[in-house]
Order: C-alpha cells, then structure tokens, then sequence
C-alpha cells in the first residue's frame, strides 16, 4: 500500500512506483476474480457479522440510553462509564473475552456489540436530554400522556442524533469485525491475516480496500437518514 | 370556511381558586401563597404581577403542570383533580411565550396534535385546521405544509394560538403569549385575541408583567405580588384606586402621562345629558386614551372636547379638569396632602 503514497514519488522512480501501485492493484483485483468463492464468502460472513453485532447492540443498549437519561444521577454516572470503557482498544475486548467465550464467531459477535455499546448510549442519552424543554411542557401542557410525550415529541426530535450514534458504532463495528479474523470468526479480516503472515501485499488489499468502501457506504447510507430525519430549520 | 360556533365554544368555564397554596421544595417562600378568586366564565382575566410573583405559578397550577401543595382549584364547580391530567389539559388551550411548537411537525401538525389525540377522524381534523389557520389569519393553503422554523416570531404565536383553540377549549391560558414579540407584531395580535374572545367567549387566564398589555386586554386584573394576590379589580379600578403602593408602582400611578395612557376617555368623560352640544369643540374617540385627549386639548386651545362613539354620533364631554381627575390616583392608604402635590405637579 505504502507504494502509492505522494511522499515517496519525490524520492525519484515515479514511474516505476506508480507502475507497481497499479500492478498490485489488479493483481489484487485478480486475486478476488480467481477465488470469488472466498471472497464472496469472506464479504458475505462480515455483513453478517457486522449487521447481526449492530442489531443486537440497538437492541440492548438504546434502551439503556433511554433509562439514563430519564434518571438524574445514576444516568450521568454510567455515561462516566461508558465514556471511560470507550478507550479499551477493539483487540483488547476481543482476547480479553478469549477466555470465556473461545474462538469462532460467536465471542466475536459477543466483542463487536460491546464495541458498539458506548456511541449508542452516550448518544441516545445525549439526544434525549438535549431536547428542548418548552417543546416538552407545551406536550404535556396540550394534554400528551407521558408515553405520548416520549413517543411523539421527545424520540423523533432525539433521532437524528441517535442516529448518529448508530453510524459512529457501525463504523467501529464494520472496523472491528477485520479483527473477528484474529480468532477464527472468518470475514474479510482473514485476507489480511493471511496477507500480513504471508507478507502478500495483495492479499491485504483484498481485505483492507472492500472493508474501508463497506465503511463508507455505512456512513454515508446512515448519515443520510439522519440528514432526512432532522427537523428543517429556517428556509 | 367559518368554523361554526357550536364547534367552538363549548360553554366557558368558570374557575374558583380556594386557599391554593404551591410551596416548591428547597424554597423558603411560597411559590403561591393562599389565593382565593373566582374567574366569572367568559371573561378575560389577565394575571399581572413581576417576574417572580407567582403568576406563572398560579397559571400551571390550573392545568395541573404543577399540583397544589394545598388548596383546591374548582372548574366549573368540579376540583381539576377529578379526573387525569392529561384529559384536562386536553379540554384547556395552552399557549407559552416561545409558542413551543414542534420543530418535526409541519403547521397542520401542530395545530392537529389535540383532535388527534381526540381521536377525531381525518376529514374532520383538516377542515378544523383550516378554519383555524383561516381564523389566526394565516391562509391555509400558504401556510398548512410550512415547518415551524420556517415561519417568523409572529406567524409562530398564531399557530401556537390556533393549536391551543383547535378543540374548542371552554377555558384558555395564555402565559405571556407576546412577550417575545416586536411591539407591532404584539398588538396585532392583541387585537386578534380580543376579536376571538369576542366571537367565541371562552375563559381566558392570561399572564403578563406588562401594564399596557393587561389593560388593554383584561376585564378584570389580578395583581400579584410574593405569591399573594394583591388586587382583583377592573383595568379602569386599578389603575384609578390602586390597593396600596405595590399597585401604584406597578401601574406607574405617580406618573401622569403614564396614567393618561391607561384611562380610557369613555371612562373619564361627563357624559351628555341631553344638553345642547357645542359645535364648534374638537371631537375625541370615546375609546381613545386619555393621553390623546389631553394632546388634542391642548393643541386645539379649546376649553373642552366633545366625545363620540364609534358611529361619531356625540356621548360626552371632557375638560381640563375631568383629565386632571384622571391623572391622580387615589392610592389605599395615601396622604391627602400627597395627593394634593400630585394633583399640583399634574397642573
């Protein structure tokens, strides 16, 4: 990969570097028309992995989000937390759960709706505490029940920033789940595994260049949700 | 397009304060502290007093944003604690300063959010909101899809206004509705208000801090001060026999022109007693302020102005002396002697 940055063409031998960037390149993209098989399988495990790990974080941590943020005190000490546990490096949670939970995929799963955790509740706290109070009192004040409230005003004004926990976390998990390779989970982090024993650059550029375009797809894919979700301001 | 009355107007309501008291926690004083009235139904009630002297208070305390600590609040003769909150807030129209309209929902929205949780059908919704765009002055067509952060400071309040008339509350409350508003803007929609309350006739509790704006709009004022009510009486009453000093200040009583502006000519005048009427005299609307009176007095260099109503058909007279009477106020409790050396300054 190093072959293609700028800072090395001044240093003479462009053309032979660019020649080789292009080379590895399509001996890459050779690569994974010669073994589709694999390579559809590998793209194949890490959605799964990735889509399954993210659902499963929704559906465990949003609800925490919400609670947090409905309770004073204990909701800002666990946002503490949380916020503290986020600097725990992604390969770290995955061999620290080694022990308990084995090889395979699913100590993987377990790892990556951990890594997800922390954005989805720091942000659904964050969102449903910055709502604006008098949109809040003039709910009750029309006669909303305190479901109806949460339900019609507080959630919807709180979702494009819920939102934007869920891309920060799919972008961590889509990340992580290269590493899901490290201990057998499969995906496309295998071709990087395999790449870094067999020092094949072309086998790391399989993995490392579909895993960097299904980050930005996420991205840019859930950012528009949330752009579309927001509330127009003045026109 | 006319909204039918009966749609409208359920019959106002009449509410009854006894003893409430709202003491909130970590306070020493009472946030409201054992107020009894009676709000007659209909009438427009404004509740006047500074920032911190309960009003607000008291105005939540109705639709139970806040519960009293002690003391019963009666609607219609039944405590507003007979039935669950949200249901008796559904039947009173609210309207808050910022207007708090929500910034996800379009106007139609906004102005729906009652009926639907009403549970009225769709057809019915619709026309409602556009009777009531149409009767806030906002033409449907224009302004039905428009997001609320699309719309001025102005245009924001009449919406807020209309969601809080859309299912033909019998009582209204209103805290300091205009407040944010520019001084034009605020009393276009004074008189929008008026002209509602006319034709509709519900009860409306309304809070200010603003003197002008609670004589202008109130048939009856209720001055608070520390959590008490101080005053209960008529604009004309507490601003021509303020209770004590509080209501003085408030009302601005030591200043003269001040006063004039509050005194309505119709209720300063001699009124015509089939005597013949000069006609030569400048003539004054009887529902002008007594400041314009004195303006025309004195510009015109007439001994006294004729007073006529709004056909222009003439109703009273008004001299030099009849403005001076207006201008002193005959505080609870004051001096003659005082009196007397406003009376002299007001010369």
């Amino acid at each position: 990969m190093w072959y293609c940055l700028p800072t090395h063409r001044v240093l003479g031998g462009r053309v032979e570097r660019r020649a080789r960037c292009v080379e590895l390149l399509a001996e890459s993209w050779q690569y994974i028309l010669d073994n589709q098989d694999r390579f559809g399988e590998a793209v194949v495990v890490h959605l799964r992995l990735s889509i399954i790990a993210l659902l499963a974080a929704i559906a465990i941590f949003f609800p925490i989000g919400v609670l947090a943020s409905r309770s004073g005190r204990a909701g800002a000490a666990l946002i503490g937390v949380v916020s503290a546990a986020r600097v725990v490096p992604s390969l770290a949670v995955l061999f620290l759960l080694l022990p308990f939970f084995g090889l395979g995929e699913r100590p993987a799963l377990i790892a990556l709706t951990l890594l997800a955790g922390p954005a989805l509740v720091i942000n659904t706290d964050a969102g449903l505490r910055n709502v604006d109070p008098v949109a809040l009192e003039s709910a009750r004040g029309l006669g909303m029940n305190a479901f109806q409230v949460f339900t019609r005003v507080q959630l919807p004004l709180a979702v494009p920033v819920v939102i934007a926990g869920i891309r920060t976390a799919s972008v961590e998990v889509i990340g992580s789940a290269t590493l899901a390779a490290f201990i057998g989970a499969g995906g496309l982090g295998t071709f990087i595994t395999s790449g870094l024993t067999l020092l094949d650059e072309r086998l790391l550029l399989v993995g490392a260049i579909p895993v960097t375009l299904l980050t930005l797809g996420a991205e840019s894919a859930l950012g528009g949700l949330e752009r579309r979700l927001t509330p127009p301001d003045a026109a | 397009m006319e909204a039918s009355r009966a749609d409208v107007a359920n019959a106002a309501a009449t509410i009854e304060f006894q003893a409430v008291v709202k003491h909130f926690g970590g306070e020493s004083r009472a946030g409201v502290d054992g107020v009894s009235f009676t709000v007659d139904p209909g009438s427009l009630v404004v509740l006047l007093g500074p920032s911190g002297s309960g009003k607000t208070t008291l105005l939540k305390l109705v639709n139970r944003l806040y519960e009293p600590t002690s003391g019963v609040i009666l609607i219609n003769g039944e405590p507003s604690t007979a039935q669950p909150a949200p249901e008796l807030r559904r039947r009173m129209g609210y309207v808050i300063q910022q207007a708090g309209l929500f910034p996800h929902y379009r106007v139609a929205e906004n102005v729906a959010v009652v009926p639907k949780l009403l549970h009225w059908d769709k057809r019915r919704i619709r026309r409602r909101v556009d009777d009531l765009l149409d009767l806030v002055g906002l033409p449907p067509e224009t302004y039905r899809d428009r997001y609320p952060a699309q719309l001025s400071g102005g245009e924001q309040q009449r919406v807020g206004l209309a969601r809080a008339l859309a299912a033909a509350p019998a009582t209204l409350l209103m805290d300091e509705p205009f407040g944010a508003l520019d001084a034009i803007t605020r009393s276009r929609l004074q008189d929008e208000l008026l002209r509602i309350h006319a034709r509709f006739g519900q009860t409306i509790l309304f809070v200010t801090h603003d003197i002008e704006e609670a004589v202008r709009l109130a048939d009856q004022i209720v001055v608070m001060c520390e959590g008490k009510v101080v005053q209960y009486d008529s604009p004309l009453k507490i601003v021509m026999t303020p209770a004590n000093e509080f209501v003085a200040d408030l009302v601005g009583a030591d200043d003269v022109l001040r006063r004039l502006s509050l005194v309505s000519v119709a209720a300063a005048m001699q009124p015509l007693a089939g005597e013949v009427v000069l006609a030569e005299a400048p003539t004054v609307p009887h529902s002008a302020r007594m400041r314009t009176a004195l303006g025309t007095l004195l510009e015109s260099g007439a001994p006294r102005l004729l007073v006529v109503d709004d056909d222009a058909a003439p109703v009273g007279t008004l001299d030099l002396r009849a403005i001076q009477d207006a201008s002193v106020p005959h505080v609870a409790g004051r001096s003659e002697q005082v009196a007397a050396s406003l009376a002299e300054s007001a010369r």
